[in-house]
């Protein structure tokens, strides 16, 4: 249902700071799919992500979703098909302005928004079922400001928002990677339980490899904005953390012998 | 004594006679507060547009009374006028990249030409309060304050309206986070130019009041009207914080900036009674803006300077040796 055919990102192109930040990728997701990513800094993962979600246009190849051509969609309008999360918990919500508020914007995510009233009522019994599903209590906050809220519960806000209007593809960009051990635990479950009752398609991303093993039915490797290592089914649930590291420093060579050596 | 001399000089019966030509001049500024308002904070711009729509709005309103069209019609046409100074605004912003101040500016800029020409190259025009059936003049006070009032409470009613429907959330979302709204598919784009345009509108509409009330329209007229503007947000601001605290809606804030520009107006006549030169106005009024814009901040830095954490560390460490 997503399809990446020879995408090619290049930032700061013919300066001394060129950087290749995907090389060409080919990635292909089927309905359904929860693939987890990882990489070393600079791998391209986010950059895969931006480049799926449209934040700017890129330099080569072809995305589709739903074999529908989105190569040249701006990022509001690719919103329809994708909700997102970021790893900034400030990133995914409007600070000023009210909890049902927020929810209300991303239920319009992908429809005309116009001047009809921004929350109606009906809409606030689905938000206040919705927000008691996640189990911190912002049920009884309804009109609180955003704001005022932990990055944690901003991160689960986040999450609802991304999911409330079943989009084809979930973008989880290290979205627990600014969050303390605990919360983060408990927004993976909440990111897992979200993506199953769903049935979404789902991408993400971590630093964290025991999260990238146990979540998901898919794993990928991105190296210098390639795609290394994909394992799915059987071969992804029997890999350890110890499989994934002798993977990468024989897949990422060089690259890996001089992390190493720094490292030594 | 000079100094006695001087106060025996101030009639404070002077004082309260100029209260409510303050009062009703202060509500059309208020009005043109609101439009500030809606750049300023909904939308996160300092749009310097208005300087140049406040005076647009004036001389449409002036001159098309004069070619006998009736002054509500005359209002609705200097409200269009500084939408098309706003959407030039916005889309030098959005579609060409100029950072929003400078385009702006640009806009300003090219308004005291446009200006002039819609005033015939004249640099003011007057219009006859006997001879025309104007909505307010200055010289029915009573009566301009209670025109004043009613549209500002109109506005009023109307924004908090357009501000609650989905595109008016999107705007407010646009201003508040570019980047999720973006993601929860909102063309921000879009929402700067109407949000430009919307405040450039009223900007304009309140120069329309302004000139009738006042009865000409001048090309410089507008110039300040952004500082004025900003007076007027952070006067009500403040005042509705400390009133109503977290009780503080939309509603009321928006209610508070009209009472804001009230406000300033009497700080004003206050300033002009006490015989300082009126030419000191704009210094007097910099200053005090640049005060309430620092305060946040200020405030802040009360807390979590490094002055102050330097101070709190000499502290401890005096406990410590008393311990």
């Amino acid at each position: 249902m997503l399809d990446l055919i020879g995408v090619r990102k290049v930032f700061n192109a013919g300066t001394i700071n060129e950087k290749v930040a995907l090389d060409g990728i080919d990635f292909h997701l089927s309905e359904g799919d929860f693939v987890t990513v990882i990489g070393g800094n600079g791998a391209g993962k986010s950059t895969m992500l931006n480049a799926i979600a449209g934040v700017w246009p890129v330099d080569g190849g072809k995305i589709l979703i739903d074999g529908q051509d989105v190569t040249g969609i701006p990022e509001y309008k690719r919103a329809a098909l994708i909700g997102r999360v970021f790893q900034d918990p400030m990133m995914g919500t409007a600070p000023d302005m009210q909890i049902v508020e927020n929810l209300a914007l991303a239920l319009r995510r992908g429809k005309h928004r116009g001047l009809s009233w921004g929350v109606t009522q009906k809409e606030k019994e689905l938000f206040y079922e919705q927000l008691a599903s996640l189990g911190l209590g912002l049920e009884e906050r309804m009109t609180s400001k955003v704001g005022l809220l932990s990055g944690g519960q901003r991160q689960a806000l986040t999450l609802l928002m991304a999911a409330l209007t079943r989009p084809r593809l979930l973008l989880l960009d290290e979205h627990t990677a600014a969050l303390d051990p605990a919360t983060a635990a408990k927004v993976l479950e909440l990111s897992d339980r979200i993506v199953s009752e769903n049935g979404l398609t789902a991408v993400m991303i971590t630093h964290n490899m025991t999260d990238a093993i146990r979540h998901g039915n898919r794993l990928v490797m991105m190296n210098e904005g390639k795609i290394i290592f994909d394992v799915s089914g059987e071969e992804k649930a029997k890999l350890t953390k110890r499989d994934l590291m002798d993977k990468f420093a024989a897949l990422a060579g060089a690259g890996k012998e001089s992390d190493r050596m720094a490292l030594s | 004594m000079p100094l006695l001399d001087y106060f025996a000089s101030l009639n404070p019966l002077n004082l309260i006679k100029s209260f409510p030509a303050s009062i009703s001049q202060g509500l059309i500024w208020g009005i043109m507060a609101i439009g500030v308002y809606i750049t300023f904070r909904l939308l996160d711009v300092a749009d310097l547009t208005v300087d140049g729509s406040f005076t647009t709005g004036g001389a449409c309103a002036v001159m098309l009374i004069l070619a006998g069209w009736p002054s509500w019609a005359a209002l609705i046409v200097a409200f269009c006028a500084g939408v098309l100074a706003g959407l030039a605004t916005g889309l030098l912003h959005t579609k060409l990249g100029i950072p929003a101040i400078l385009a702006g500016i640009l806009t300003q800029f090219a308004l005291y030409s446009v200006n002039l020409h819609i005033m015939g190259m004249a640099s003011n025009k007057s219009l006859n309060p006997d001879k025309y059936r104007l909505l307010l003049t200055s010289r029915r006070i009573p009566s301009a304050i209670l025109v004043g009032a009613l549209f500002t409470l109109a506005l009023v009613l109307i924004l908090y309206w357009y501000f609650g429907t989905e595109q008016g959330s999107a705007l407010r979302a646009t201003g508040n986070n570019p980047a999720m709204s973006r993601a929860q598919g909102i063309n921000i784009d879009r929402m700067k130019v109407i949000g430009l345009a919307l405040s450039n509108g009223i900007v304009a509409l309140s120069g329309g009041l302004m000139a009738q009330y006042q009865s000409f329209s001048d090309i410089n007229m507008g110039r300040g009207a952004i500082v004025i503007g900003l007076a007027a947000v952070i006067i009500g601001e403040v005042l509705g914080e400390a009133i109503l605290g977290k009780r503080l809606n939309f509603f009321g804030r928006l209610a508070f900036i009209a009472v804001g520009g009230v406000i300033y107006y009497l700080v004003v006549s206050v300033v002009l009674w006490l015989k300082l030169d009126s030419n000191d106005l704009k210094l007097f009024t910099a200053v005090i803006v640049a005060v309430f814009l620092a305060i946040p901040y200020l405030k802040r830095q009360a807390h979590t300077s490094f002055r102050s954490a330097a101070k709190r560390a000499a502290k401890e460490k005096g406990g410590e040796e008393n311990a």
